[in-house]
């Protein structure tokens, strides 16, 4: 399996039509794009669990959020633009403020939507769900390890965000065992002396590409996976080398990217940061792997720009 | 589970008049909040709760009760003062509203012993009120929803969302209230954005709808009896003509006391009027 591709929301569909067999308390919500998303694998399952409150994304955060005061735990999805943009403050309302138990799991986040354009290409949303209260904020690194989020996620009594991106990623771990989601856990992907990238989500095997390429220009570069970007794993930044890049599918503002400065910052630690994500600039239509090379998110493009920043 | 309380339309106005008191005063003492919706509330809240619904304020989290969720969350004195009179909380915790520390936050959260949901940015406590009636259907509770809501609610678009859905997925056991007091904090409603005959908009919406005095305890109590008793597949929305602070002369349709306490001079007055 490991190399291959494979979408991280079909993982999720599939992840919740099998907890829907486990635990009858499960109801899933969607707003009008249970194909695109997958809960209409959980949907087709158990009919009368699902939920679709049409388009209209606000509502379905506060019909997410009565639910669960009826003691279900409760997955609402729709694409990251509409469930954290146009819903932003249901969630921030209606879910975090009490502490419900709602995992608003969403999906085509990052440019990497491609054709649809800036309109659907969400490239904010960990940043403003970061800044919510109580939310914990994950970004899986691959179809494997998004399945045992999404299982930890409907363990958690209380509000997570998972993000998904649209298309099929390469799988980077060998089996179930070895991606197992350890909330709140950077991962050591590849070890490396010069430098550190840190990376999340879709963007993990780009990063994994990139210290291929630069360890034959000389430089040996650390690999490390964040899926849980809220709470950020402090001590795997500190433990980092001087000289860390941060890559996202995402605003260099606020995202992994910002939240890793947080912790250099505050904590005083003496070292730089590169952060390679979206330049504060809206995304565009084309395709994924265009939309990659365009915004210097593949990895030859990010071995580039590392080399061009990093002195030895 | 019996509702521990069940007056008569006289004792009920007598209690409303005595929750009109601590609305006033508790928002006097605190010196900010919502009168003007609380006291045209208060009716409809003390008729559900005294005469209505289902619960047990020493067993506030039985899985059949009747939920009560104030979409209108700003009117929370007309919510918190009921609630401290059936015991849910001690009476004292209503000296105390919006101040540092206090149990009594300024808009419902569920900390507070009664409040299902948290509410006060409009339009979500009705859609929290959807998820809550399809939840009680799933679990089989032979119960009932009850929300609030504000007339100027009815502006946000999310409101029109939620009884969409609640048309469509057939909740009989929803029963809604708007509190139509005509005012909203820049004026009167139709002319800051009118909202037209909302008995037809609900209506074209998939509810059952009905129009009432909402000052008038015996149409509050026997329309909400009916509605309970219309397991037809639709939502219930009951249009409850108000006046906003009422109970005070001087804050009757008097828009300025929307979202103002009164000072110390008027709340005398008040309190002399609730006596």
């Amino acid at each position: 399996m490991k190399g291959t591709k494979k979408g991280m929301r079909e993982a999720y569909g599939e992840t919740l039509a099998e907890l829907g067999e486990v635990n009858e308390n499960i109801v899933v919500l969607d707003a009008d794009l249970s194909g695109s998303t997958k809960t209409g694998i959980f949907a087709k399952k158990y009919p009368e669990r699902f939920f679709n409150a049409g388009i209209a994304e606000q509502n379905m955060m506060g019909m997410a959020a009565g639910l669960s005061r009826t003691g279900k735990t409760v997955f609402a999805s729709t694409f990251a633009m509409f469930a954290t943009g146009r819903a932003w403050e249901q969630i921030r309302n209606s879910i975090a403020y009490p502490g419900l138990n709602v995992k608003i799991c969403a999906t085509h986040s990052g440019v990497t939507v491609g054709e649809d354009g800036a309109s659907h290409e969400m490239t904010e949303d960990i940043a403003i769900m970061r800044a919510i209260p109580k939310m914990i904020v994950i970004s899986p690194s691959d179809y494997l390890e998004t399945k045992s989020a999404v299982r930890w996620a409907a363990d958690y009594e209380g509000p997570v965000y998972v993000r998904m991106p649209r298309g099929n990623t390469e799988i980077i771990f060998e089996g179930e065992e070895e991606a197992k989601f350890e909330f709140g856990k950077a991962r050591v992907l590849k070890d490396g002396t010069d430098i550190t990238l840190i990376a999340t989500g879709e963007l993990v095997p780009e990063a994994l590409n990139a210290s291929k390429i630069l360890s034959e220009k000389g430089i040996s570069a650390q690999v490390i996976a964040i899926a849980t970007i809220k709470p950020i794993d402090k001590d795997a930044i500190k433990n980092s080398k001087d000289f860390i890049v941060s890559i996202e599918d995402h605003s260099i503002i606020g995202g992994l990217g910002g939240a890793i400065s947080e912790v250099i910052a505050e904590d005083g630690l003496n070292k730089k940061l590169l952060r390679v994500g979206i330049n504060d600039e809206f995304g565009k239509s084309g395709k994924a792997g265009d939309l990659l090379k365009y915004y210097k998110l593949d990895s030859e493009s990010i071995a580039e720009t590392v080399m061009n920043a990093y002195k030895k | 589970m019996k509702n521990t309380k069940n007056l008569n339309f006289e004792e009920l106005a007598v209690k409303s008049k005595s929750l009109r008191y601590n609305i006033v005063k508790m928002i006097g003492l605190a010196e900010s909040g919502h009168p003007g919706g609380s006291l045209s509330a208060i009716d409809i809240v003390s008729s559900l709760y005294y005469n209505i619904m289902n619960y047990d304020p020493k067993d506030p989290k039985q899985d059949s009760r009747d939920r009560f969720i104030l979409s209108k969350g700003h009117a929370c004195p007309a919510l918190y003062v009921t609630l401290a009179d059936l015991g849910y909380f001690k009476e004292e915790e209503l000296w105390s509203l919006r101040q540092l520390g206090a149990l009594l936050q300024g808009h419902p959260t569920i900390e507070i012993p009664g409040i299902e949901v948290n509410t006060g940015s409009l339009g979500q406590g009705f859609s929290s009120s959807v998820g809550v009636a399809i939840g009680c259907k799933l679990n089989k509770y032979e119960n009932n929803v009850f929300v609030l809501l504000g007339d100027g609610e009815c502006q946000e678009g999310q409101v029109w969302e939620a009884a969409m859905a609640a048309a469509h997925y057939k909740l009989d056991n929803l029963i809604g209230f708007v509190d139509r007091n005509k005012l909203q904090i820049d004026g009167c409603t139709e002319d800051v954005m009118c909202l037209m005959d909302l008995k037809a908009k609900f209506s074209a919406f998939g509810f059952d709808v009905f129009e009432i005095d909402g000052h008038n305890f015996e149409e509050i109590v026997k329309t909400a009896e009916l509605a309970k008793t219309m397991k037809n597949g639709k939502p219930k929305m009951i249009i409850a003509n108000t006046v906003k602070g009422k109970g005070v002369s001087f804050m009757e349709n008097n828009v300025g006391f929307h979202g103002k306490a009164p000072n110390k001079e008027e709340l005398e007055k008040a309190l002399a009027e609730l006596q």
